[in-house]
C-alpha cells in the first residue's frame, strides 16, 4: 500500500489485482445500514420473491463499493481513483446461510501518459457470470 | 408508468450533509475498504488528506438521499418494487473528506420508456461548502434505474 505503481512501466493487459469477497446475509444488512439504502430486496427473502427475484440479493452498490477496493489498494490512495462506472448486468443472489463469493480480476485497460492517469477495467464474476458490466476506474497516479 | 414531464427538471439544494469520521469508517467496513486512510488520522495525513477520506462510492450516500426527492415523489410514477438499477457513475472532482458539509443539486437527465419499459436517468451534482458559504464541486453522480412495465419480467 505505500509505494504507488509508476504509470510508465503500466501497460494495457496488466493485471493490478485480484480477489474474491464473500457476500453474506450480515454483510447486506450492514451496507444497508451504512448506506441507508433500505430497500426490502436485499434483506426481505418474501418481498424479493414477490416481486420476481430469485431470491434476497446484494445491493449492486455494494458490489460496486466492494471490488474497487482491489483499484484502491493497487494505487495506494483510495482519493486517486477519479472516476468509476458500471452497469449491473447480473443479480448477486445471497443466500441465507453462507456466502455469495464474487470474483474480481483487475487489469489495466487504457495509460493516459499526458494525462497522468490509468484506466483500470475489472471483470466481476459471480457463480462465472459477469455481474458488472464495463466496470472502469479511472485512477491519477 | 414513469411521468416523462419531469425530465429536466432540476431540485433545488439540498440542506448540508455532514460528512463525519465514524460514517466514513462504518461505511469503509461495510465495502470491506481496509486502506487506512479511511480509518486512521495519522495515515489519512501521511497520504495528504486533512481528515480521513472517504471510499470510491461513498457520494453514493449523499446522492440518493437527493434523488429520494424525486423517487420518492407519488407524482414521478416511479414503483420501487419494479425498479431495477441498472448504471451507476462517479466522478470525483476532490475526494471526500471528513468534515464536508456536502450539499447536492439534482437533476432528472431523462424519462424514457420503450416496449413497456422506463429509464430514468439521474444525476446528483454533490459541492462542500466553503468557509464564505460558496460551493466547491466535488462529486458528480450519475445513475440509471429501469423501471419493468407491469406485463415485462
Amino acid at each position: 500500500m505505500s509505494a504507488r505503481p509508476a504509470l510508465a512501466e503500466l501497460a494495457v493487459g496488466d493485471v493490478v489485482g485480484t480477489r474474491t469477497i464473500e457476500l453474506d446475509r450480515a454483510a447486506l444488512v450492514r451496507y444497508a445500514g451504512a448506506s441507508g439504502d433500505l430497500n426490502p430486496i436485499h434483506w426481505d427473502e418474501r418481498f424479493a420473491a414477490a416481486v420476481g427475484l430469485p431470491g434476497v440479493i446484494a445491493h449492486g452498490m455494494l458490489t460496486m463499493g466492494s471490488v474497487v477496493g482491489v483499484v484502491a489498494d493497487w494505487a495506494g490512495d483510495p482519493g486517486a481513483v477519479v472516476s468509476y462506472q458500471t452497469r449491473f448486468t447480473k443479480p448477486v443472489p445471497v443466500p441465507p446461510e453462507g456466502t455469495a463469493a464474487v470474483e474480481v480480476s483487475a487489469a489495466v485497460g487504457a495509460v493516459d501518459a499526458e494525462a497522468g492517469t490509468v484506466r483500470v477495467d475489472l471483470t466481476v464474476t459471480h457463480d462465472g457470470v459477469k455481474v458488472l458490466g464495463r466496470a472502469q476506474a479511472v485512477v491519477r497516479l | 408508468m414513469a411521468n416523462a414531464d419531469f425530465a429536466g427538471r432540476e431540485y433545488p439544494e439540498t440542506t448540508p450533509y455532514g460528512v463525519g469520521r465514524e460514517k466514513l469508517r462504518e461505511f469503509a467496513v461495510a465495502v470491506g475498504a481496509t486502506h487506512p486512510a479511511h480509518h486512521d488520522l495519522v495515515a489519512a495525513r501521511g497520504v495528504g488528506y486533512p481528515d480521513l477520506v472517504a471510499p470510491p462510492t461513498f457520494a453514493v450516500v449523499v446522492a440518493q438521499r437527493a434523488e429520494s426527492q424525486y423517487v420518492q415523489d407519488p407524482e414521478a410514477g416511479i414503483d420501487f418494487s419494479r425498479v431495477v438499477h441498472a448504471d451507476e457513475k462517479f466522478v470525483h472532482h476532490r475526494p471526500i473528506v471528513a468534515g464536508d458539509e456536502l450539499v447536492t443539486v439534482l437533476h432528472v437527465d431523462s424519462v424514457t420508456e420503450r416496449a413497456g419499459i422506463a429509464m430514468v436517468t439521474t444525476r446528483c451534482e454533490v459541492a462542500a461548502v466553503t468557509a464564505g458559504d460558496g460551493r466547491e464541486p466535488v462529486a458528480t453522480v450519475t445513475s440509471s434505474l429501469v423501471i419493468r412495465g407491469e406485463d415485462a419480467r
